[in-house]
């Protein structure tokens, strides 16, 4: 079995409100992300005899009924939730422990705990290379003309008569899932359900982001 | 930064005067050097007021042995134990960096004198 499947993960969807800042107990600037985590319900659970992996899938997030089709209703109906707008599941050895209908909030983390959060980047639509790939592009002097931002040489002449597929050059930027490796929680806000989360996550403010255990790492 | 008044609201400092630029200030700041503590006290012209929210800072500038220092303060820092108004400064701008410009009796700034400036 792949490796995700004999961890025990832990994960919750959310929405990226923004940033902040906030000083820790050694009077460090932090700068903070805050997550609107939760609360998820648990839609289904799967075993090793039906379904040959182990996994829970999460829920979260309001939508109008007339909205969702009829499979989905039906499957919303069978874990006996009102329907909601994002679903994810997780690979975790112990979905076992989940139950259909359950409810999963923020206080499923814990401060100093570290994470991942997965997003859609921020589109930055058709950019050039040295924003998109980090190129140093041309001399702005020294007789450069024209050709301050671009990439230069892509390949050779008539050997091999051709550009190398894979080559790096300019165009869609952003707008793909991205993922942050080992953030830490500054604090779990479990009143209000925030999550605050040290450092930067993928998105713009209202984006929809998963946090889930960290991948890496000794713990979990 | 109204967005996030709930959760900084922890924060912020609630006992600071309302001192701008011009002003002399007392800036005690606490040091701690290994395991104990001390109160450092920092006394110079505010020449700026930068940002706001909890993100609020400024600087404040004195001339140290014919050297000017800059330093520059987070407003809700906790590092910060107090702010002390030494006197409020009469001036016309937001940002006083002329000031670095300027030497000795230059470098002055008038007094405000209160019920009239306002």
């Amino acid at each position: 079995m792949t490796p995700t499947a004999t961890k025990t993960v832990k994960g919750l969807l959310g929405e990226k409100l923004g940033m902040t800042q906030a000083w820790d107990a050694e009077n460090r600037l932090v700068p903070i992300t805050v997550i609107q985590a939760g609360p998820c319900v648990v839609t289904q659970v799967r075993d090793a005899e039906t379904d040959g992996y182990a996994a829970v899938q999460l829920a979260y997030g309001a939508i109008d009924p007339r909205k969702v089709t009829k499979p989905m209703t039906g499957h919303f109906d069978k874990a006996g939730v009102t329907p909601r707008r994002h679903l994810v599941e997780l690979r975790t050895s112990d979905a076992a422990g989940y139950s259909l209908g359950q409810e999963v909030t923020v206080e499923t983390f814990e401060a100093g705990q570290t994470i991942d959060v997965s997003g859609t980047t921020k589109g930055k639509g058709f950019a050039g290379v040295m924003k998109r790939h980090g190129f140093s592009g041309v001399s702005s002097s020294h007789g450069a003309h024209r050709n301050h931002r671009k990439p230069g040489s892509i390949g050779g002449c008539s050997t091999p008569g051709r550009v190398f597929k894979g080559m790096r050059m300019a165009g869609r930027m952003g707008g793909v899932r991205q993922t942050t490796q080992n953030l830490t929680i500054h604090a779990v806000d479990a009143d209000r359900g925030l999550i605050l989360v040290k450092g930067a996550v993928p998105g713009p403010r209202g984006a929809v982001v998963l946090v889930r255990t960290a991948a890496k790492g000794a713990d979990a | 930064m109204q967005r996030f008044d709930a959760i900084d609201a922890a924060q912020v400092k609630g006992d600071l005067p309302d001192f701008r630029p011009g002003d002399t200030v007392k800036v005690h700041v606490k040091v701690i050097e290994g395991t104990r503590s001390r109160i450092q006290v920092f006394q110079g012209v505010v020449i700026r007021r930068h940002g706001g929210g909890i993100g609020e800072t400024f600087t404040v500038r004195k001339v140290s042995f014919g050297v000017g220092v800059e330093r520059t303060f987070p407003l809700h820092t906790p590092i910060i134990d107090k702010v002390e108004i030494v006197t409020r400064g009469d001036v016309r701008r937001a940002k006083l960096y002329y000031l670095r410009d300027l030497r000795g009796k230059a470098a002055k700034i008038k007094e405000r004198r209160e019920p009239s400036a306002r």
